[in-house]
């Protein structure tokens, strides 16, 4: 499943990245959702993989053995919520570029200070 | 009119210039019989560089002249400058070039050396552009600099390169390095150094723009010490790189050139200071010229001269100061009959002046005398050095008669000698220019010996005297004074001609304006190539790099592939979310509805939020899933507001980028899945999540205790987002 992981955060960074280069702003928002998605991705597969087992520790133990690594699952949590907050600021802003420029070119605004 | 500086503290730099003065003076008998009082502090140990100093009879008479004239200039300055309120900031700069400067002619470690060196060249970039407010200025300043500053770095190769040939890092072990194999190189280096410090040829034309520099300064700077410091450089390494033909052949020509271009040049000023200038340049051609011939005659006439050449030019230098301030330009067109209002002045410039004609019974004669001595074997040297000569009788006279004589002329209608500050340094200087030539065995014992014994290692041949016989030096004399005569005689037509040659004649400083003009260009070509302003160029050179800096650490490393027995085998689940997640990437790329896009874009994270139920991963999960409804939401919203994007045109490079980047992707993860996984903060949660935190939710345990404050900064940088992105669309657009 590792390897599938794998596969899977190199299509998302490829889209990813490619849809950022596109040069418009719809486009290049899918394309940051999709590397926030897979940089977590690649954070979960590295960090090894337990099937069904959260880590829980049982009502009747003190401690906890051979359930999920909860370290990853900590420093993804916090990811997905900043790169939610990065998304949403990226999309203020090409809202506003577009209310402003009148073009959702993301290289307009070089365009139209060099005229 | 007020006093920028208190009395009292105005004189202090001048002070304490003549304390070291007086401190130099009392180690000349040491010096004089044949000791080099040395100090050596640690300061880089593990690179073998110290604060090293070594006074021998080079050094020390530079250190003489340095803080000599240095006390005169700074209470010169102190008078001249004396209600102007940038005064405290002129002394403290140049008490600084002066400590600067005696650091370069003391110093003996090279790195030390190169320290100082750089020193002079940044203090005295700000003392040449001491009026900043006049763009002249500035531009001169910054000319000198980036010349002095090239130079500096090939110093600084130099100086290395010596250090490693000859395993010493001490100018008084080097030893000879003529033989080595890097000795072209280090010469090259070292004599470009020198030769852009002390305004040879074809780096002169920085030294009469530095002219935009207060008198003083000029004073100071520009003929008695810093352009000095190239002479004083071939002087120092004379023994350890000199007496080879390509020595010979890099030096004697540029100071022959230098000497001429600046005896010829000085004629066509009328402006005193520029043709003092430019008379510098003669001199310092004549000392580099003297140094590249390279025998003890020649070296005696080098020092000899260089003593002369420092306290004439300095008092000359000084004395149009005097002339500007009394009589309000320091023009000699403007000026006429100043001999009766100006007495002081007069005298101190008839003295200067005589030193310079070299004129019995000064130093300057004395100093001819020996020139012409060295320069006796080779024919066409002589001949220059006479003709260079007979130049500077002709503008010692046109310095000394033109202002003083004629009809009375002066912008100012009162003329007359400035106040006592301004008079002391030139007197003194001028007098001793007499003195030493009415008494050469105190120069030659106390200076230009031992000068002579640092450069030539063994004593001085002969003595000095004004009086040596009816011989060829003294033929020499005379036909220059008849020559200097003629020229001074004839100015007027000369000058025209000059002034008619003048377009005509190639100028290195147009060389000098056209690199830094290409430098100018091929900057703002980068910059136009490199700044484009496209947000996506910039994202393709960042990806680029991503990638080739993830590829390169791939390749460059060891890497343990994970056997397939350490992966999980795929379930017929995993593959076929796998599957779906693939699916909906494939779509958001290709779809042509924004609406499928942002629909297949919610199933990819979906997916996501799946892969983390089924390992393990419940909370983020759920909050995969909200975030994931949010953004689907959201991006339908923004839709709606948005153009139709219509298809993207398939970009070949960035296809090629973003495939590459992915691939490193997923090579970069299974490379670290081949590596041993260190459990050790993972396992301390799982031990103390309900000891210490009483919380049976691992990954609660850790955003909200363990670490409570990273979660903290989470929510600020939301909030943050939040408040930005409503300021951002709030706004109205003009």
């Amino acid at each position: 499943m590792e390897l599938l992981l794998a596969v899977l955060v190199g299509a998302l960074v490829a889209a990813g990245a490619y849809l950022m280069m596109s040069g418009r702003t719809l486009p290049y928002l899918f394309g940051l959702t999709m590397i926030s998605n897979a940089a977590n991705l690649a954070i979960f597969a590295t960090g090894r993989l337990t099937f069904g087992k959260p880590p829980l520790v049982p009502g009747d133990a003190e401690t906890l053995a051979g359930a999920a690594n909860p370290l990853p699952q900590a420093l993804i949590l916090t990811a997905i919520v900043i790169g939610f907050g990065l998304l949403v600021f990226a999309l203020a802003l090409a809202l506003k570029s577009y209310r402003g420029l009148g073009t959702d070119d993301i290289d307009a605004a070089a365009a139209e200070e060099r005229t | 009119m007020t006093d920028a500086v208190a009395p009292g503290w105005r004189h202090l730099p001048a002070v304490a210039s003549a304390l070291a003065f007086a401190g130099f003076v009392s180690l000349v008998p040491a010096v004089v019989a044949g000791g080099a009082p040395t100090l050596a502090l640690p300061w880089v140990p593990a690179l073998g560089v110290e604060a090293a100093f070594r006074l021998d009879g080079l050094g020390l008479a530079f250190a003489l002249l340095v803080t000599g004239i240095g006390a005169l200039i700074l209470l010169y300055a102190a008078s001249y400058f004396r209600t102007d309120r940038r005064l405290g900031s002129l002394l403290l700069t140049l008490s600084a070039f002066e400590i600067a400067m005696l650091g370069v002619v003391t110093a003996d470690d090279l790195v030390t050396l190169f320290v100082f060196w750089e020193a002079t060249t940044i203090t005295s970039w700000l003392l040449v552009g001491f009026d900043h407010e006049r763009g002249a200025a500035r531009a001169a300043a910054l000319q000198a600099l980036v010349i002095t500053a090239a130079g500096g770095l090939a110093l600084l190769a130099g100086l290395l390169l010596m250090g490693m040939t000859a395993g010493s890092w001490r100018l008084s072990g080097l030893g000879a390095l003529q033989t080595s194999t890097a000795y072209p190189l280090i010469l090259g280096l070292v004599v470009v150094a020198a030769f852009a410090k002390s305004a040879q040829w074809p780096f002169h034309f920085w030294l009469p723009n530095a002219m935009a520099a207060p008198t003083p300064v000029s004073a100071y700077l520009h003929s008695a010490t810093m352009v000095k410091a190239g002479v004083y450089l071939l002087a120092r390494l004379a023994p350890n790189l000199g007496d080879t033909a390509l020595w010979h052949g890099l030096l004697i020509p540029a100071g022959a050139i230098t000497m001429l271009i600046g005896a010829v040049w000085a004629l066509r000023q009328t402006d005193l200071k520029l043709m003092l200038a430019w008379t510098t340049l003669m001199g310092l051609g004549l000392m580099t010229l003297l140094l590249g011939v390279g025998t003890p005659a020649a070296i005696t006439a080098a020092v000899g001269f260089l003593l002369v050449h420092a306290l004439y030019k300095a008092g000359l230098f000084l004395a149009v100061g005097m002339i500007e301030k009394g009589a309000g330009s320091r023009n000699y067109t403007d000026l006429g009959a100043l001999a009766r209002a100006m007495p002081v002045t007069t005298v101190v410039v008839t003295l200067a002046a005589a030193a310079m004609a070299g004129l019995p019974p000064f130093l300057g004669f004395v100093a001819k005398e020996l020139i012409y001595a060295a320069t006796l074997g080779n024919l066409l040297l002589t001949l220059a050095v006479v003709v260079a000569n007979a130049l500077m009788v002709a503008c010692a006279g046109m310095i000394a008669l033109r202002p003083f004589a004629g009809p009375p002329r002066s912008p100012n209608p009162t003329p007359g000698d400035p106040v006592w500050g301004l008079r002391l340094g030139p007197v003194v200087l001028a007098v001793l220019g007499l003195g030493f030539g009415l008494l050469p065995m105190l120069a030659e014992n106390w200076l230009i010996g031992p000068m002579h014994h640092s450069v030539a290692a063994a004593p001085l041949e002969g003595h000095l005297g004004l009086w040596h016989g009816l011989g060829l030096p003294l033929g020499l004399s005379v036909a220059t004074w008849a020559l200097g005569l003629g020229i001074y005689l004839n100015l007027n037509r000369l000058r025209d001609g000059l002034a008619a040659a003048e377009p005509r004649l190639p100028r290195t400083e147009a060389w000098y304006d056209a690199l830094m003009a290409g430098l100018f260009g091929v900057a703002r070509a980068i910059t136009a190539a490199t700044q484009t302003g496209r947000a996506t160029s910039y994202l393709r050179v960042t990806f680029a790099v991503l990638a080739v800096m993830v590829w390169g650490a791939l390749l460059t490393g060891p890497i343990a592939w994970p056997s397939l027995a350490q992966l999980r085998a795929a379930t017929f689940i995993d593959w076929a979310i796998t599957a779906i997640v693939l699916a909906s990437i494939a779509i958001v790329l290709r779809s042509r509805s924004r609406l499928t896009a942002i629909a297949a874009l919610g199933g990819v994270g979906s997916g996501i939020a799946f892969i983390f139920i089924l390992y393990g991963a419940t909370d983020v999960a759920m909050t995969q899933l909200f975030v994931e409804i949010l953004v689907v939401v959201f991006l339908g919203l923004a839709m709606v507001r948005l153009p139709t994007a219509g298809d993207l045109p398939f970009r070949r490079l960035n296809a090629l980028v973003a495939a590459a980047l992915g691939i490193g992707a997923t090579v970069a993860v299974l490379a670290v899945l081949g590596t041993p996984l260190d459990p050790v903060l993972s396992t301390f949660f799982e031990a103390n999540s309900y000891p210490e935190a009483h919380g049976r939710n691992i990954v609660n345990v850790i955003l909200v205790d363990f670490r409570g404050f990273d979660t903290l900064g989470e929510i600020s940088v939301v909030v943050i987002a939040a408040v930005a992105a409503i300021a951002v669309l709030k706004r109205r657009v003009r």
